[in-house]
């Protein structure tokens, strides 16, 4: 089955994150002189500029920071998700990614919930890294 | 202490509406192109006299409207010699009006247009497939993120988990709006509502009901400043700009520094209310951004009108309602008057109106002061103007 939803368009900055979720792993940035990680990838680390950065694979457990539950889709290809969680997760190396929450019962996400990662497979180029509460 | 060139607000237009829709038949420029000539003719001046030209829009996109004020220029057969094409969202014309300021003093303007149009509801051209996913945007779009509102459902989610806020609050917000509304012949919603009304309007993206969301609309609308030593001779009472700031944070609502606080809004108004001289207890009528509730309660706490994380309070009550004491989006806002996708220039038109005293029924009696604040993004960008009586 063709996968109908959008996919991120891969670009050098991101290039490796989407290659290590490919692989199970959650690789992010991390700065060589301040020491720490940033979310989304960048050339330069947002924190102190510098352009010493190399990707670190990190634990993938964090928390949910916020979220909301779409009773609408963004847009049709998602229609048959709803309700479905959209969730912003502050990692325990402390920068924040959206994903999504896997779970049969939207109504049990909490703000401070605690999460770890799982990988989706959506296509032989990408897989998405959802999180679900342990 | 007043000077020759400080800046002021000589015109202004916006287009009527029917039903959220435009009335007149034009293009999306067309209407740019009538509520300028409008606002500049409401002056007694002509678009000949224009030399600089700000505009921000959603039209044209890919293709002419890449290049808004050139595209606009060339429709309305001018050379503008000052531009500013400055896209921040909704925000956009609160700091045209700033940097239409800076040029007016500096003498490098006589006569600036900004202007807005839009036609969404009639071309049903609102795009609800999410943004395209790419650079910061591929970490977003892919997971399903209902766009605009998941972001603001995501600020709301927060901020009731920090103070204990709730749907009922912002309810008060969408009641207080649709009050005013009834109030204004040209509002686009003016049936009755109530806070049981919006509660039950069905959940979009948790915790935002379908009430806690701006209208869909068309909407056209232009403002024309000057200097005031021009403004002597022309056939309006000049409104003065006596200050400005503007900021934005983040475009991808997960980049947000503090999903609770909105900084732009607060170091926008800061800088805004100390250029004119101000404090709140100055400000006669408030003009902020409605683009959901949950805007509204963000930012009049980071404007300081009450402390952060006390807007639930503060708007309880029907308190921004016609008598509730601190009157705010006086033509019913984007969510009962009208909300064509980018909605800071009718914050500044209504603004305008109240000091001229033309607001009829909703006029705000002895409005001298107006603050106005636009947000765009999503929760991104910030802009203040504070608009005095001359
Ligand atoms: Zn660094």
């Amino acid at each position: 089955m063709s996968y109908d939803k959008p996919l991120p368009v891969i670009d050098h900055d991101s290039a490796p994150y989407w290659e290590a979720a490919r692989a199970g792993r959650l690789d992010i940035p991390l700065c060589s002189d301040c020491g720490k990680h940033h979310f989304y990838p960048r050339a330069v680390c947002p924190y102190c500029h510098s352009d010493k950065l190399r990707f670190d694979t990190v634990s993938g457990r964090g928390e949910v920071h916020t979220f909301t539950i779409a009773r609408r889709p963004a847009g049709p290809a998602f229609a048959d998700d709803v309700p479905y969680v959209v969730a912003l997760i502050e990692l325990e190396e402390g920068p924040r990614m959206m994903s999504r929450i896997q779970t049969d019962d939207p109504g049990k996400v909490r703000i401070g919930a605690k999460v770890e990662v799982t990988f989706v497979k959506a296509t032989d180029e990408v897989t998405f890294p959802y999180f679900r509460m342990t | 202490m007043s000077n020759r060139r400080d800046p002021v607000i000589v015109g202004l237009a916006d287009a009527p509406l029917e039903d959220g829709k435009f009335v007149t038949r034009a293009s999306v420029l067309g209407h740019a192109a009538l509520v300028a000539k409008a606002a500049v003719e409401e002056a007694g001046l002509t678009l000949d006299d224009v030399d600089g030209l700000l505009t921000a829009g959603m039209w044209g996109v890919p293709g002419p409207g890449q290049l808004a004020t050139v595209t606009l220029g060339e429709y309305l057969g001018i050379m503008p010699t000052f531009v500013d094409g400055t896209n921040i969202g909704g925000s956009a014309f609160e700091a045209h009006v700033a940097h239409a300021a800076m040029a007016l003093r500096e003498g490098y303007c006589e006569v600036a247009l900004i202007v807005y149009s839009s036609d969404q509801k009639s071309l049903r051209s609102r795009n609800l497939g999410g943004r395209p996913s790419v650079l910061s945007m591929q970490h977003e779009t892919p997971y399903g993120m209902p766009t605009p509102v998941g972001g603001y459902a995501m600020a709301a989610q927060r901020h009731m988990h920090e103070f204990g806020t709730t749907s009922e609050h912002l309810a008060e917000i969408a009641v207080a709006a649709r009050k005013w509304a009834q109030l204004n012949p040209a509002a686009t919603r003016r049936e009755p509502l109530s806070i049981d009304d919006v509660l039950s309007s069905g959940m979009i993206s948790e915790p935002l009901h379908l009430l806690d969301c701006c209208l869909v609309t068309d909407g056209a609308g232009a403002i024309v400043m000057t200097t005031a030593e021009r403004a002597k001779n022309l056939k309006t009472r000049p409104v003065a700009v006596k200050g400005y700031g503007e900021a934005h944070t983040h475009w991808a609502i997960g980049e947000m520094p503090d999903l609770a606080r909105l900084l732009p809004a607060q170091k926008a108004g800061e800088r805004a209310m100390k250029m004119a001289g101000v404090s709140h207890s100055d400000i006669d009528v408030v003009e902020v951004y409605d683009s959901f509730t949950i805007t509204v309660l963000l930012t009049l706490e980071a404007l300081g009108f009450c402390k952060i994380g006390e807007g639930g309070d503060f708007v309880s009550g029907q308190r921004t309602a016609p008598g509730g004491g601190f009157p705010m989006n006086t033509n019913g806002g984007g969510l009962s008057a009208l909300h064509p996708g980018m909605y800071g220039m009718f914050l500044l038109i209504e603004a305008t109106r109240q000091l001229r005293g033309d607001c009829g029924e909703r006029q705000v009696k002895g409005a001298e002061t107006a603050l106005v604040h636009g947000t765009g993004g999503t929760l991104s960008s910030g802009a203040t103007v504070i608009l005095q009586k001359d």
